[in-house]
């Protein structure tokens, strides 16, 4: 694993900070004081159990619910009370919980959508680089994207993510549902991502054995607490991690 | 068969302006899942714009008339859509994200103010406009019966055409419509994208009120008389077509206006004018029996 050696470690400032974070859903506490951040060019995971507060943490950073405490900072910007459209136009791209991609429209139509930020100068060339990680969708672009299978929907998500030229790339297990065949060539299009184009990349994961080995930091998540942090590889190592997360199935 | 043929060129031009308006009731609902009650008001104040700029600039002297109508949809586009503006700005979108009937209560409130408001500033009596554009064509002569198509009948129809045209290639192909289906699909996950969701949602009552004042205007062209209430049952009837062809759907609301217009039309030339407006909510109710989502509408999961 080339990428997690500790020299190519890149020891930026950071691009998003979390300060401190409350959040709820209703009446329940889904984030208590969360703090974490990411530096420029990382690859940063958050692993937790389901229901452990990671979805609820990604939409926040977008404002959806608000933090009720604590704040938000991008690329030095407090974004915490900004709109969730400006927050997006700040150059950050999620890969939601459920991919929500745009089922009664075609796949180029949602493709389109995820280019909404990007100038209109670079479409094809975007579109071409989306096609070349995942040639699948360039075959189905006028089908209806709710026709695709779980895997390809994925892909989709994920290549409407890339058409906004984010700097920042934030996932939500883009694992789940998918064959593990495709979760290796999902995992290497990120590492690709990371390692020739220089992109950021924050993801949540349950599938915490990928996740820790592509990540170059990582974050523990337990019942809405950051409860451990470090390097991927010391957290593969630490036996807590191993018992709660990786379960020995791998 | 003369006479049906007659009868269909009338129908199909009522129905040309029920559907302009009943674009604007499937629109609304398909992005946000409210009717707009007010929507059809919005369509009366479109017809009174028009006459009182009609009159403005024949008054300033301008006395070719394809100029004087050119003005004329273009101010009325543009101040009818500017009261679709207001009225989301003001009475729904502060309810947005509140308890599903508050909007719906504001919105009859709406419909309730601006007739009161056109009424008090307007006076109560009928306004009317001698014809402005007469003559027309005889299609066909047999046994003394003529089929005609006059010359506004012709515009109505032709205009309808060319609007639905444009309006089906902005939802289409363009970028604005691309955000309103994604809204409609998915609010949050466009805003995720940086879709501005409030000004997608604007956009979308002002193109639905600036069909609406097109209507406005062929309607006090076609038929000269406007008055402070023809918007409510002209919004009801449109509000009808929408349903009828499937609301949320944009053809189905052009299909349903054409349905209603045809129906009204026939019913009172073959049986009576009396009762053409129970013979079209019939058939709406027939129609929902065995369709519950419309001719034209999908199945769908009710919006929250």
């Amino acid at each position: 694993m080339s990428s997690t050696d500790a020299g190519k470690q890149p020891a930026g400032r950071p691009i998003l900070q979390v300060q401190g974070v409350d959040a709820f859903y209703g009446h329940i506490q889904a984030l208590h004081g969360v703090s974490l951040d990411v530096h420029y060019g990382e690859i940063v995971t958050m692993i937790g159990a389901n229901g452990a507060g990671k979805s609820t943490l990604m939409m926040t950073i977008f404002g959806h619910p608000r933090a009720r405490n604590g704040r938000i900072i991008f690329d030095g910007w407090d974004i915490t009370d900004e709109p969730t459209h400006h927050i997006a136009r700040r150059g950050i791209s999620l890969v939601p919980e459920g991919r929500r991609i745009f089922q009664r429209m075609t796949v180029l139509e949602n493709l389109q959508l995820g280019a909404e930020l990007a100038p209109d100068s670079h479409f094809d060339e975007d579109l071409a680089f989306v096609y070349s990680l995942f040639p699948v969708l360039q075959k189905r672009q006028n089908q209806r994207a709710g026709t695709l299978s779980g895997g390809e929907q994925q892909m989709l998500a994920i290549g409407r993510a890339l058409m906004g030229k984010p700097r920042f790339l934030m996932l939500d297990e883009p694992s789940l549902g998918l064959a593990p065949l495709l979760v290796q060539q999902v995992f290497d299009a990120l590492r690709q991502l990371n390692e020739e184009h220089n992109m950021t990349i924050f993801l949540v994961e349950q599938n915490a054995w990928h996740a820790l080995r592509l990540a170059h930091r990582a974050y523990v998540l337990v019942n809405g607490r950051v409860t451990m942090s470090g390097t991927g590889k010391e957290l593969l190592e630490k036996e807590e991690v191993r018992a709660a997360y990786l379960g020995g199935g791998h | 068969m003369e006479y049906f043929l007659q009868q269909l060129i009338n129908g199909l031009t009522l129905g040309s302006i029920y559907g302009l308006i009943a674009i604007g009731y499937t629109m609304v609902y398909g992005i946000i899942g409210m009717i707009n009650f007010a929507h059809g008001d919005i369509f009366m104040i479109g017809a009174f714009v028009s006459l009182i700029v009609f009159l403005i600039v024949i008054g300033l002297g301008v006395t070719w008339i394809p100029l004087v109508l050119l003005i004329v949809l273009l101010v009325a586009m543009l101040v009818t859509s500017a009261y679709g503006w207001t009225v989301e700005r003001l009475a729904y979108r502060p309810l947005r994200g509140s308890f599903r009937l508050a909007p719906l209560i504001t919105a009859i409130g709406m419909s309730i103010f601006l007739q009161n408001y056109v009424q008090i500033a307007q006076g109560a009596r009928v306004k009317s406009l001698p014809p402005v554009i007469t003559g027309g064509y005889t299609l066909m002569e047999v046994d003394g019966f003529t089929v005609q198509i006059s010359n506004i009948q012709i515009i109505i129809m032709i205009v309808t055409v060319v609007l639905m045209a444009i309006f089906a290639y902005i939802i289409a192909r363009t970028p604005l419509g691309r955000a309103q289906r994604a809204t409609e699909q998915d609010a949050v996950m466009a805003s995720l994208l940086g879709i501005n969701v409030d000004r997608t949602i604007s956009l979308t009552f002002v193109i639905g009120a600036a069909l609406a004042s097109v209507a406005g205007l062929m309607f006090v062209l076609y038929y000269g008389v406007i008055d402070f209430y023809i918007g409510f049952i002209a919004g009801i009837k449109a509000f009808t077509a929408a349903v009828l062809g499937g609301i949320g759907s944009l053809p189905g609301a052009m299909l349903g206006g054409l349905i209603i217009g045809l129906i009204e039309t026939f019913w009172s030339a073959y049986f009576s004018i009396e009762y053409k407006d129970v013979a079209a909510f019939s058939i709406l109710a027939i129609v929902l029996i065995f369709l519950p989502s419309g001719l034209l509408g999908k199945p769908s999961v009710e919006k929250v």
